[in-house]
């Protein structure tokens, strides 16, 4: 708290590490390819069809955030414009 | 003598106070009064108390029920943890503003009747713009103003609906009503416009973003969730509400994917979250309507915690745009870690509130089998924590490093911060502390492996997709821009079209003009052309034809009056 910004020592963080960001991405796969088989070892109560086919809550989420992140840079061709478009 | 006051006035009275207090008294009081509300609360009788007559209407201030409750418990709890947050702030008038505007949104939800509801709705809209302006500038002021045009707008709407309810009914008392009457119709749309419903949406991205840092935190809790209380008394069960929510779900998470401005990120992001609550309500089952309770109480404290994050980064840093930060967990630790337990709370994680409230309105959409409603809520899920969860504290804290540094967030923010941090946790791990509060006796289990798995399983899987955008750089890079929404409607296009309709009025109006002067310069030239010296009409007529024409005008007298 009284650091203040000039003398505060520029400590290299484990993040700044290069191989860092990968492990993280690597570990997110892991547990992602952890819990699709765990569809196997528990009885679904579910309500709807489509809950349960094998791996849907996992499929379903990659696909829409995949879709939406797509979806979402083409509207920026639409609706995007400069900063200061309303204070023109 | 508090418990019979009617819950909210405590902290309207007590704010009016505010100016007359001397300084570090002044902000201990801000944090003490919605304390001693929150007492009041506690002691206070259910049922309705007795109100009085006025022009024939039956005014019923205060109605105490568990659906009144929850949202009177939650509006008590965050105005404090506001005031916490708030309480560097030495100007009074947004002190004041705090409390009036909490205290509307108290007695907003107490209210039996629909004339006491306007008064608390439009106090609610005034004393809320006051947190706007006072971030100073054109800027905060214009936004302001169209905020407040807005929430008026709604406010007489009601006002409108509650007259006209009045005169077919002969009753003006705040209960479940059908959409199939003028009143009806002028009310809900008073309610959805506050609701942020699409379209009438824009004014919450556009306003909160624009408050003071302070000022958001309480801007995120009222307005909208008063709202969402009033919907859920009047509409019940009104399946319109089931696809105006299911929207409202999904189409703002595709612009806060591409926003900027983190706050109104955020803002975006508190319209998708109020899509489930409008959803609960409007399936209307018992579990559903706990669903929409449980999420508004939940979501209140975490899309608090979230604006609180972002708002002390704005006090640190002096921006909130994602362009312009990254990196900042090196000089805010604590700050980060509030901001991620936040972000895992709206993302519905295991563990923490979001989870346990939002379950309730899927289960019970699931229950009455709309299944294309229950998928677009499982992608409205996937979006909040792509763009809420991952998005919010990666730009801000982590992405690349920006360079800044700053100092950590003020204590009282770090105080609030961790308060509010502690509670979503809290109803997370512990979540009959949610449910005993909920207006109807239900019984639920959220923690079923079917769900914790189903969850994490869509939640991982999204992070998975965030992860593997970024690392192949498909993830749009966040840039300075702004991005056209509803408000261009009225910035832009009907300005525009006035202007337009004005220039076309102005051609009009010469052209009349024009012809009518060219007209009165032939009739002036043709008068003088007769009547000038040796005009036709100017000579000297001989006796004889003059005799002749006044016995034809004669004549024809005497034969007009025969005929």
């Amino acid at each position: 708290m009284t650091e203040t910004p000039d003398s505060a020592p520029t400590r290299r963080r484990w993040l700044d590490r290069p191989g860092s960001v990968d492990k993280i991405y690597w570990s997110v796969v892991a547990v992602c390819a952890g819990l699709l088989p765990l569809d196997f070892f528990y009885h679904k109560h579910t309500e709807l069809e489509i809950e349960r086919y094998f791996g849907f809550y996992g499929i379903y989420g990659f696909v829409c955030c995949v879709f939406l992140v797509l979806a979402a840079k083409e509207l920026r061709k639409l609706l995007m414009r400069g900063e200061d478009y309303y204070d023109r | 003598m508090i418990a019979s006051l009617p819950p909210g006035l405590p902290l309207i009275v007590g704010a009016l106070l505010i100016p007359l207090i001397p300084g570090a008294a002044r902000r201990v009081w801000t944090v003490l009064l919605p304390a001693i509300g929150l007492w009041g609360l506690v002691a206070l009788a259910p049922g309705s108390h007795p109100g009085f007559s006025f022009l024939g209407a039956e005014i019923v201030p205060v109605r105490v029920d568990g659906l009144s409750l929850i949202f009177g418990y939650i509006f008590h709890i965050v105005a404090i943890l506001g005031a916490i947050y708030a309480l560097h702030v030495r100007d009074p008038a947004q002190q004041a503003a705090g409390m009036i505007y909490a205290g509307s949104g108290i007695g907003a939800v107490f209210a039996g009747d629909l004339i006491t509801l306007f008064v608390y709705w439009e106090a609610m809209a005034v004393s809320s713009v006051i947190l706007i302006w006072a971030r100073g500038g054109a800027r905060a002021y214009r936004a302001g103003m169209r905020y407040l045009i807005i929430q008026i707008g709604s406010g007489v709407l009601l006002l409108s609906g509650a007259i006209l309810q009045l005169r077919a009914t002969g009753s003006i008392a705040f209960e479940a009503m059908a959409l199939d009457s003028l009143f009806s119709w002028l009310v809900f749309l008073a309610f959805g416009i506050k609701c942020a419903f699409p379209f009438l949406h824009n004014w919450l991205q556009d306003a909160y973003p624009e408050a003071t840092v302070t000022g958001t935190v309480f801007l995120s809790a009222f307005t909208t969730k008063a709202a969402v209380y009033a919907l859920a008394r009047g509409f019940p069960g009104t399946e319109l509400l089931i696809y105006i929510g299911a929207a409202m779900t999904a189409f703002p998470i595709f612009y806060a994917v591409i926003e900027n401005d983190l706050r109104r990120v955020l803002a975006y992001s508190l319209n998708n979250q109020l899509g489930f609550m409008v959803v609960g309500v409007g399936i209307g089952t018992p579990l559903a309507i706990n669903g929409a309770a449980g999420h508004a109480f939940a979501h209140i404290l975490y899309k608090a915690l979230l604006f609180m994050s972002m708002g002390a980064v704005l006090y640190r840093v002096g921006t909130i745009k994602g362009s312009e930060l990254g990196g900042l967990y090196k000089s805010m630790p604590l700050t980060t870690v509030f901001c991620i337990v936040g972000a895992a709370s709206i993302s519905a994680f295991p563990l923490f509130s979001g989870f346990v409230a939002k379950s309730l309105t899927l289960s019970a959409v699931a229950y009455e089998g709309y299944a294309v409603i229950w998928l677009i809520l499982m992608f409205a899920s996937a979006g909040v924590f792509h763009h809420s969860g991952i998005k919010i504290p990666y730009f801000a804290f982590f992405a690349h490093d920006s360079g800044k540094r700053c100092r950590e967030a003020p204590w009282n923010m770090l105080v609030a911060m961790g308060a509010t941090a502690v509670l979503c946790i809290a109803l997370g791990m512990h979540a009959p502390l949610l449910y005993a509060i909920l207006p109807n006796p239900e019984t639920y289990e959220p923690y079923t492996p079917t769900h914790v798995i189903g969850q994490l399983q869509l939640l991982m899987f999204s992070a998975l997709a965030f992860s593997v955008l970024i690392r192949y750089r498909i993830y749009p890079p966040e840039l300075r821009s702004t991005n056209l929404d509803v408000d261009w409607l009225y910035r832009r296009g009907l300005p525009r079209l006035v202007g337009r309709g004005a220039h076309a009025l102005a051609i009009g109006w010469r052209s009349l003009l024009d012809l009518s002067l060219d007209g009165l310069a032939a009739a002036v030239g043709s008068v003088t052309r007769h009547h000038r010296p040796g005009g036709f009409l100017a000579r000297t007529w001989p006796l004889g034809s003059t005799t002749l024409w006044i016995a034809v005008l004669l004549g024809g007298v005497l034969l007009i009056s025969y005929l």
